[in-house]
This record gives structure tokens, C-alpha cells and sequence, in this order.
């Protein structure tokens, strides 16, 4: 690839009905560029993650692609409640999910965990009453 | 082994996907926490839960599971149908519990030269 690609997508809170959206249209751009399987797996779980907890606890919020000859960059910015205390949100199987959401099948308290076991660079940062920051870096193998 | 195959030996319900049965199928995965699923299911799988939600159809679509089989009579919402239908997955029904269903494709699918026990992360 001559060219970086980037695109913006917006993601709506507490819209269930289009969660993964946006997840299944980055999918289809890294296939069209013809990221290798491993990424896209990679990169599968760590965005479709990010966009279920936008949905899940945020207002609203953007997820940004970023793709150059070496990496896979994900950012994602929410405008929300935040998270009080980091290290505890990203324990597996801490969750505040509520009812609703836990009869849909999420709440495992795993998202946060996993994106990262997916990321070469993971970096997460929030305020509370403003809003989260995940900065996910994800490598292209044998480039 | 060939989804259709599979939907023959069990008895499953063709809820849609009919176009997509000679697709092969190289192992399973069973749960209903979505997060887990996506973190632990292979691409070319058959995902046995009793999640009936739309939600479900953008994680087989995201890891490209071969199925979705509804478990214990769980039946699908409409948008279900349609999104699976969108995104090209299979979804197939049955009466009986997951633990059934499961050791039955396991039987089936131990047989099968594609098939890769355990999964890959
Ligand atoms: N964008 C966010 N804004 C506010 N709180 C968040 C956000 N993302 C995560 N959290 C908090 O961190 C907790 C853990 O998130 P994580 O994604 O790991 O698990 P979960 O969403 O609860 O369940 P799962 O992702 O397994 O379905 C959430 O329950 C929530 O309290
Ligand atoms: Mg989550």
C-alpha cells in the first residue's frame, strides 16, 4: 500500500439495534486491503469491543482507522460517564452492565481485556462526567 | 465436513442460509457471553447458544462462523433473520440443549479431516 487510509465512524449510545456496525464495515475495508488473518482478527475484537462499550455505557462517540504500511491504528473517543477507576474496569470480569444489557449477552466484563490481548500499544484514558480515550495500536505481521 | 452434513445428522431447522450449506465447518464453540465468543471462537465454527438477539449475527459475521445454531427452541427475533440474512450466516434451530447439540457435531466433526479441536487465539 502507497497511501495511509483513514476513516471516521460515528457510533450512537444505547443503539443496540446497529451494534457492530461499524465494526463489520472496518472489517470489510482491512479485507479490501488485504490485511493478513491474524490482524484481522485482531483488530475484529479490539473495534468491536470499543463500540459496544460506546454503546453500551457512553452518549455517543467516534472510532478513527488508521492504516499505514506497518500498523493498524485505532482510536476511539467517547463522550460519557468515564471510568472512575481504570485498573479496576480492566479486570476480567469486572462489569457494570445492567440487566438489559446482560440479557443480550454482554456484561462478561472481558471487552476491555481483550482489546488489549489484541493490541501491540494499548493505551486508555477517561474522565469522569467527560468521557474515554483508547488509543489501540495493532501491528501488520512480516512487514 | 460440510454444513449441510451437519444440518442432515441433527435434524436442525434452516432458519436462513439455505444458499450457504456446502460452506465447511472445522470445529465448534458454545456460549452465550458474546465477549467470550468473540474472543475465543475460530473462524469456519459452528456457534451453538441460546442468544436470540440481532447482536449475535455481527459477532459470527466479525469471526466468519461457518453457523449459528439456537439451542433449546430458542427462537430468533425478526431482525435476526434479516441481518443474518444481510450479512450471509447461516442460522439453524433446534429443541434440544446445547450440551446435546455440542456432542453431537463434536462426534461428527472428530471424524473430519478439517477438523481442529480446541481453538486458536
Ligand atoms: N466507554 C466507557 N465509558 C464508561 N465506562 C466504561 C466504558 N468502557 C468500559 N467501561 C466500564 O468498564 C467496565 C468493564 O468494561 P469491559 O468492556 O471490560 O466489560 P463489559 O462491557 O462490562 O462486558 P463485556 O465487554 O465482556 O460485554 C464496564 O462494565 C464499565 O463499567
Ligand atoms: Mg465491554
Amino acid at each position: 500500500m502507497n497511501r495511509a487510509y483513514e476513516k471516521t465512524f460515528s457510533v450512537e449510545g444505547d443503539n443496540f439495534d446497529n451494534a457492530g456496525t461499524a465494526s463489520i464495515e472496518i472489517k470489510k475495508i482491512l479485507k479490501d486491503l488485504r490485511i493478513d488473518e491474524d490482524v484481522l482478527r485482531k483488530t475484529a475484537i479490539a473495534v468491536y469491543e470499543s463500540e459496544l462499550n460506546i454503546i453500551s455505557y457512553a452518549r455517543s462517540g467516534n472510532i478513527t482507522l488508521y492504516v499505514d504500511d506497518d500498523t493498524i491504528n485505532i482510536d476511539v473517543e467517547d463522550e460519557g460517564p468515564g471510568i472512575e477507576d481504570i485498573d479496576l474496569a480492566m479486570q476480567p470480569g469486572y462489569s457494570t452492565a445492567t440487566e438489559h444489557i446482560r440479557q443480550m449477552g454482554f456484561g462478561a466484563g472481558m471487552g476491555l481485556y481483550n482489546i488489549k490481548s489484541c493490541s501491540d500499544l494499548f493505551e486508555i484514558s477517561s474522565t469522569p462526567n467527560v468521557g474515554t480515550h483508547l488509543k489501540i495500536i495493532i501491528k501488520r505481521n512480516g512487514r | 465436513m460440510k454444513l449441510r452434513h451437519l444440518v442432515e445428522r441433527l435434524d436442525l431447522g434452516v432458519l436462513c442460509g439455505e444458499d450457504k450449506l456446502e460452506s465447511e465447518v472445522n470445529g465448534g464453540y458454545v456460549g452465550d457471553l458474546l465477549s467470550d465468543v468473540m474472543a475465543n471462537s475460530s473462524k469456519g465454527n459452528i456457534w451453538i447458544t441460546r442468544q436470540s438477539h440481532q447482536n449475535i449475527i455481527a459477532v459470527a459475521s466479525l469471526r466468519e462462523h461457518a453457523a449459528i445454531i439456537l439451542a433449546l427452541g430458542k427462537k430468533p427475533d425478526d431482525d435476526t433473520i434479516e441481518k443474518a440474512t444481510r450479512e450471509g450466516i447461516p442460522v439453524l434451530a433446534t429443541d434440544r440443549p446445547g450440551f446435546e447439540i455440542a456432542g453431537q457435531v463434536y462426534a461428527l466433526l472428530s471424524n473430519d479431516r478439517s477438523f481442529r479441536a480446541g481453538t486458536e487465539s
